[in-house]
C-alpha cells in the first residue's frame, strides 16, 4: 500500500486539500493533480532550476520539496505570478530582448529573477548571472537573460 | 527519476522525533532535503520513512551566549547569510554560504542537514572543523557535545550513533585576534567544490598563531592539516604547501584526480597565506 498523506495548502491563492501519496514531489503535485503544468521538471535532482516556484513567499526547487511539507503552507508558481501581473515587466523584457527560444527554463528563470530584484532592486550584470547560476537555459547562452533582467532592474523596458 | 515509496512521519516534538527514530531504524531524518531529495529521486537512498523535523521551532535559529555562537540544525543556509549573529562571530560561514549552491536550494538546505550527511565535498562542515565547532546531537539518552574533530569519519559517516538527532552546532566566539579565510575551487558558480580551504587562527604581535586549515573534497572528508598550519604559522609557505600532501590523502573522482585536488589545495592555501593579512579583524 502507497503510504498518503493529507494535505491543506494554498495554491496562487486557492485553498487546496488533497491526499498524496508521501514520495510525491510538490512539482509533480502542482503539474499532475493541480494541471499547473508552467512549473516544468527537467534534472529532478535540483541542478536545473526549471521546476522553480514559491513556498510561503521563497523560490524552492520543486523537485526537492515534498507535496507533503506543502501542508500548511503556502505555494505560488509562474501562472499565479503572472495573473497578479507581477511578472509582468520582466516577461515583457524577456520577449523584446529574445531571452528565451524554447521557453522550458523561463518559469523558473521569471520567477529567480523576480526573487532578485526583490531582494536587490538594482543587481549589477555580474549579481544578476551570480543569482541565476542555478538556472540552466540550454537555447540562449544567458546573454539575452542578463540583459533582460537587467534592463527591468534600470527600469527601461519598453 | 521519482522517489522510492517511503512513509512519512512528521515529528512535533524533539522527543517525538526521537522515538519516532526508535520505532523506525531504517528511518532517514528530513530537514531541508537539498542533498536527501535528490538522493531519494536518483535512488540512492532507500529509507522505510522519512522523519520530517523541518517544523521543530527547538531546532532554529543562532544565538550568542558567552562565547559561543549556537546555531539550531535548522539554521539554513540563507540565514546564514541574513544573520546579524553569524556575521559578527563566525563569518566565515556566511563567506560560505554565499558560495554555496543557488538561492532556491539556500532557502531550504540546512546546517545539521550538511553536517550529519558529512559530504566530504560539502562547505560547512569543514568551516566549522576549522572553527573548532562542536556538535550536539541528542537521542534517547539526551543531548552530547561532539567536538567536530571527531565528528566527520570518513564519507557520509559520521559519530552520530544510531538513534541520535543532530540538534546543534556551536562554534566558539572569535578573538580580538582572530583571523580567518575561505575559498573554493569548483567548475562553475555554486557547484561543489573541486578543493576547498577554510581556515582559522589568531595574530598576535605580528605571528601567526594557533591555525587550524581545514580541506574539504579532496580527501574522503573534511581534514585538518596540522603540518601545514605549523608551516604557515612558521611564515614559510613552500613547506605548508609540502606539508599538504603528508596531511592529506586525497582521493580519484571522476574528472579530476586526487593528484589535481591536492595542487588546487596547494593553490588555495598560497592564496590564503596572501589574504590572511587582508582578513585581519
Amino acid at each position: 500500500m502507497t503510504p498518503e498523506i493529507d494535505i491543506a495548502t494554498t495554491v496562487n491563492g486557492e485553498p487546496v486539500n488533497a491526499r498524496v501519496p508521501a514520495r510525491l514531489s510538490l512539482v509533480d503535485f502542482l503539474r499532475e493533480r493541480l494541471e499547473l503544468t508552467g512549473s516544468h521538471v527537467g534534472c529532478e535532482h535540483g541542478v536545473c532550476g526549471a521546476c522553480t516556484v514559491r513556498l510561503d513567499g521563497e523560490i524552492v526547487r520543486g523537485c526537492l520539496t515534498l507535496a507533503a511539507q506543502a501542508d500548511g503552507a503556502t505555494v505560488e508558481t509562474v501562472e499565479g505570478a503572472s495573473e497578479s501581473s507581477e511578472l509582468a515587466a520582466l516577461q515583457e523584457a524577456f520577449h523584446q530582448r529574445n531571452a528565451l527560444q524554447c521557453g522550458f527554463c523561463t518559469p523558473g528563470m521569471l520567477l529567480t529573477s523576480a526573487a532578485l530584484l526583490k531582494e536587490n532592486p538594482s543587481p549589477s550584470r555580474e549579481q544578476i548571472r551570480d543569482y541565476l547560476s542555478g538556472n540552466y537555459c540550454r537555447c540562449t547562452g544567458y546573454q539575452a537573460i542578463v540583459d533582460a533582467v537587467e534592463s527591468v532592474a534600470k527600469g527601461d523596458a519598453s | 527519476m521519482k522517489a522510492p515509496e517511503f512513509g512519512y512521519l512528521r515529528a512535533d516534538s524533539m522527543a517525538g522525533a526521537v522515538a519516532a527514530l526508535a520505532a523506525h531504524p531504517e528511518a532517514m531524518l528530513l530537514a531541508g532535503g537539498q542533498s536527501l531529495m535528490a538522493m531519494l529521486n536518483m535512488r540512492l537512498a532507500a529509507p522505510s520513512h522519512l522523519i520530517d523535523i523541518s517544523r521543530l521551532a527547538e531546532l532554529r535559529g543562532a544565538s550568542l551566549s558567552g562565547d559561543v555562537l549556537r546555531l539550531g540544525a535548522l539554521t539554513r543556509h540563507a540565514d546564514l547569510l541574513a544573520s546579524a549573529e553569524v556575521a559578527g562571530a563566525a563569518p566565515m560561514l556566511a563567506k560560505a554560504a554565499a558560495a554555496l549552491a543557488h538561492p532556491a536550494l539556500r532557502n531550504r538546505g540546512t546546517i545539521g542537514g550538511s553536517l550529519a550527511l558529512a559530504d566530504p565535498a560539502a562547505e560547512l562542515p569543514a568551516c566549522v572543523l576549522a572553527l573548532d565547532g562542536a556538535i550536539e546531537a541528542t537521542g534517547p539518552g539526551g543531548a552530547r557535545r561532539i567536538a567536530a574533530a571527531d565528528f566527520f569519519q570518513g564519507p557520509f559517516e559520521t559519530a552520530l550513533a544510531p538513534g541520535e538527532l543532530l540538534t546543534a552546532v556551536e562554534v566558539p566566539r572569535p578573538a580580538d585576534d582572530a583571523i580567518w579565510t575561505y575559498d573554493k575551487l569548483a567548475r562553475r558558480n555554486g557547484d561543489y567544490a573541486l578543493a576547498g580551504l577554510a581556515v582559522s587562527g589568531r595574530r598576535s604581535g605580528g605571528k601567526l598563531a594557533d591555525l587550524r586549515i581545514a580541506v574539504f573534497a579532496v580527501a574522503d572528508r573534511p581534514v585538518l592539516c596540522p603540518g601545514a598550519a605549523r608551516a604557515l604559522a612558521g611564515g614559510d609557505i613552500e613547506a605548508a604547501v609540502a606539508a599538504l600532501a603528508r596531511d592529506l590523502n586525497p582521493i580519484d573522482q571522476p574528472g579530476c584526480s586526487g593528484a589535481t585536488k591536492l595542487h588546487l589545495a596547494g593553490v588555495l592555501l598560497r592564496r590564503a597565506a596572501a589574504g590572511l593579512e587582508g582578513d585581519a579583524r
